[in-house]
């Protein structure tokens, strides 16, 4: 009788230790992201971008990507428009500039998209082979070698970067911006794009010291730009930010990221993991020996087995 | 095959050796006893296997183009929506209709609910097939199919939901196989193999129930990736993985009533005294189960809605959708259940398991694909991505038939030919 006054606690408070674990209020936020004190960055200066694709241009011939169909000169393309949306990256362009209208001023603005090597990026959490690193230089990098061409980095990338290589039977990959990490930042230097930028709206640095460049270029012209710098927190943050003169919401910017990291949203789930593998096991052990013991009983007691599996 | 069986006495084969005492040999038993001719006969005599061959005849070329020019070639090679049908409706809508496994084995062998045993391996064999197919289904879809295996043996990301699933659909297809090995061994005359299995069934059944938990879930954590994308509506990033679970029970528990009916309905020749005798009393008692783990899953529903304060969500255009999915998908047939059950209608059981079928399958492509970037343009799929799904489908149905045609799934298998029952 003992033995089964014990082993019914033992149920008992590992249900209700279940049931604890299940309604515990969200962990007190403070999410923690990784640190990288030496990770590079690009500060892009929406207000000086003057749309001449040269980055983009310099981008195609540094990665060796495919001839485009329209030449860099072309500005057409600012009008193409895909499923009424404006020019996303894919498997033959891993950045695109496209161009805004932004209500009350004279003329356009452009905006530089590429992937913004988030500090806690979501691509990488998410990719069940681990075929993305973060280097300690700010880069994320991609390994074509143990891709299984799942696309869930696709999914996860709140910024709509990755793109997949569907043209390919054989030999498809994802495909995406990697801050030049094999031919240039390794060695230091800044990416091909940002060399390419005439008007220096791109600037490479350390991504502490963009951040304070940002704040200061903010602070002695307030007039010149909203009191922002996109990507410092965005999605865990980025190490390409970006300075503009309209709110980001007016320009393509989708303002509604978490500042928490994506991964967050899943710790829910991650949490539960060990919990079902510790628990589960002795619970239904136990289930079974009262089911199976107690034939009568076992009619009504056991009437539902799904209810007791949450 | 009807026919045949009223007309001979010794169909439909049922057993290891025939009434005069000699053995039937493999062939025999792969032919169901009848010779070749009489067996394409009633291929072609059934005009279900004109409409297979339609399909097939389409689909199977789709296949190949896809395996040699590549998956853009077959589908609109969307980096905006990188998850189509083939794991919208593939991974998605068939793992938690093949809940089924697992929910019967815990039925039967965890809580010795022996009342279940004579659909307890149709519920397996559904369960089985059915994840067989969801990762036929990924081979299709996956960029580079051949790694399949990398997460297992080459690269590991064991942060990642995906891994999870990956292993856990792995393993559970294994110990799935083990869990129909037994009707197997039958069938090819090795019964006496079976008690290795019945040894292990109960470290079986509770790996059954640990690994569905925890991957019925993934398929719903790995929305959470996506907080941004997926309509708030059917996202909750606190109970995603477990509507999802809660809903793999119900949407187990009704594909075996769908599956039961089906078989019961048109190949009632292949069915056993048990089986007959037992469905209606075991449909109800399904419906019962489904329609509690029905309430639980309205209930959390509401919960996560009560949880990110998403009323004012409801009045709007996906709102109504919403309402329009959980309305027709879980209240009409919860409330079918209930009913049915309580009169003991199993018609209005197996139009309520009917609909959940539907219903489930309708949540997991709007979380995938309708509801999936919802402040973006709506993806349709491209119409061979469409006849590829539906051509898989097809492929799980033939296989599906050709295995309950001959093991003992619905019907129990003799060691010598006795008089028919
Ligand atoms: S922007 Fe997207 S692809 Fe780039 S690091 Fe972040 S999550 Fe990954
Ligand atoms: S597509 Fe490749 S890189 Fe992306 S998550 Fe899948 S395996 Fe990882």
């Amino acid at each position: 009788m003992g033995e089964k006054t014990t082993r019914r606690t033992m149920l008992k408070s590992g249900v209700a230790a279940a049931i604890a674990a299940l309604l515990s209020p969200r962990q007190s936020s403070g999410h923690q992201v990784k640190e990288y004190p030496d990770s590079m960055g690009v500060l892009v200066d929406l207000g000086r971008c003057v749309g001449c694709r040269s980055c983009e241009a310099a981008c195609n011939a540094e990665q060796g990507l495919p001839e485009p169909e329209k030449p860099f000169n072309d500005m057409t393309v600012f009008e193409e428009l895909e499923h009424g949306r404006q020019r996303r990256t894919d498997e033959t362009r891993y950045t695109v500039v496209n161009r805004y209208e932004a209500p009350g001023r004279e003329h356009p603005l452009f905006r530089k998209v590429q992937c913004n090597h988030c500090q806690e990026p979501a691509c990488l959490t998410s990719c069940f082979v681990n075929a993305y690193t973060k280097t300690p230089e700010g880069a994320v990098i991609y390994n074509q070698d143990v891709c299984v061409g799942c696309r869930t980095c696709m999914i996860a990338c709140p910024f709509y970067i990755p793109a997949f290589k569907y043209s390919s039977a054989f030999s498809p990959r994802i495909q995406k911006c990697v801050f030049c990490y094999d031919t240039r930042l390794k060695y230091g230097k800044p990416p091909a794009c940002v060399e390419a930028c005439p008007q220096e709206a791109l600037v490479f640095g350390r991504r502490q010291d963009l951040i304070k460049v940002g704040r200061r270029r903010i602070e002695e012209h307030p007039d010149r730009y909203v009191d922002h710098i996109y990507g410092e927190y965005e999605a865990g943050g980025t190490s390409w930010l970006y300075l503009s003169p309209v709110p980001f919401a007016q320009i393509g910017f989708n303002t509604e990221l978490p500042h928490a990291p994506i991964l967050d949203s899943v710790k829910n789930f991650l949490g539960i993991v060990p919990m079902v593998l510790t628990i589960w096991p002795a619970l239904f052990a136990g289930f079974h020996l009262l089911a199976t013991r107690k034939e009568t009983a076992a009619g009504e007691a056991v009437d539902h087995p799904e209810e007791e599996k949450r | 095959m009807k026919n045949l069986v009223a007309e001979s006495d010794y169909l439909p084969l049922s057993s290891s050796y025939r009434v005069d005492g000699s053995p039937w040999t493999l062939k025999e038993k792969i032919l169901l006893g009848l010779t070749a001719r009489q067996y394409l006969r009633q291929l072609l005599r059934n005009p279900v296997n004109w409409l297979l061959l339609v399909l097939f005849a389409v689909g199977l070329p789709l296949l190949l183009q896809r395996y040699l020019v590549g998956l853009g070639s077959v589908t609109h090679a969307s980096n905006d929506y990188p998850w189509g049908l083939f794991l919208g409706f593939g991974l998605f809508g068939m793992v938690p209709l093949s809940a089924s496994g697992f929910l019967l084995g815990t039925t039967v062998s965890l809580f010795g609910r022996k009342d279940f045993h004579p659909i307890e391996r149709l519920a397996l064999l559904n369960g089985l097939l059915g994840y067989f197919f969801a990762v036929v289904y990924l081979l299709v879809d996956l960029g580079m199919p051949w790694r399949l295996t990398y997460p297992m043996v080459i690269s590991f990301g064991p942060a990642a939901v995906l891994f999870l699933v990956a292993w856990h659909v792995a393993t559970y297809l294994s110990v799935q196989v083990a869990e129909v090995l037994p009707s197997f061994f039958e069938w090819i005359g090795r019964s006496a193999w079976k008690i290795h299995i019945k040894r292990i069934t109960l470290g079986l059944t509770i790996a059954g129930i640990i690994l569905s938990t925890l991957h019925q879930g993934a398929l719903g954590a790995l929305f959470t990736y996506a907080p941004t994308k997926v309509h708030p509506l059917w996202l909750s990033s606190e109970f995603q993985w477990i509507h999802f679970f809660c809903s793999a029970i119900f949407g187990g528990l009704a594909m075996v009533i769908v599956s039961s009916t089906l078989i019961d309905r048109w190949i009632p020749w292949r069915c056993g005294h048990a089986f007959r005798a037992n469905l209606q009393r075991m449909t109800l008692g399904l419906g019962k189960g489904a329609s509690y783990a029905m309430i639980t899953y309205l209930v959390i529903k509401l919960v996560a809605i009560a949880h990110d304060n998403e009323w004012e969500q409801l009045l709007g255009g996906w709102g109504l959708y919403y309402l329009l999915e959980v309305g027709i998908g879980v209240v009409a047939p919860m409330l079918l259940f209930a009913t049915g059950v309580r009169n003991g209608e199993v018609g209005k059981v197996r139009i309520a398991a009917f609909l959940t079928v539907v219903g489930i399958v309708w949540n997991r492509l709007n979380t995938a694909l309708v509801c999936f970037n919802y402040q973006m343009y709506a993806e349709i799929p491209h119409w061979k991505e469409v006849w590829l799904t539906i051509t898989l489908y097809a492929l799980y149905f033939v296989v599906y038939r050709w295995i309950v045609y001959r093991l003992p799934i619905v019907f129990e298998w003799k060691e010598t030919a006795a008089p028919q029952t």
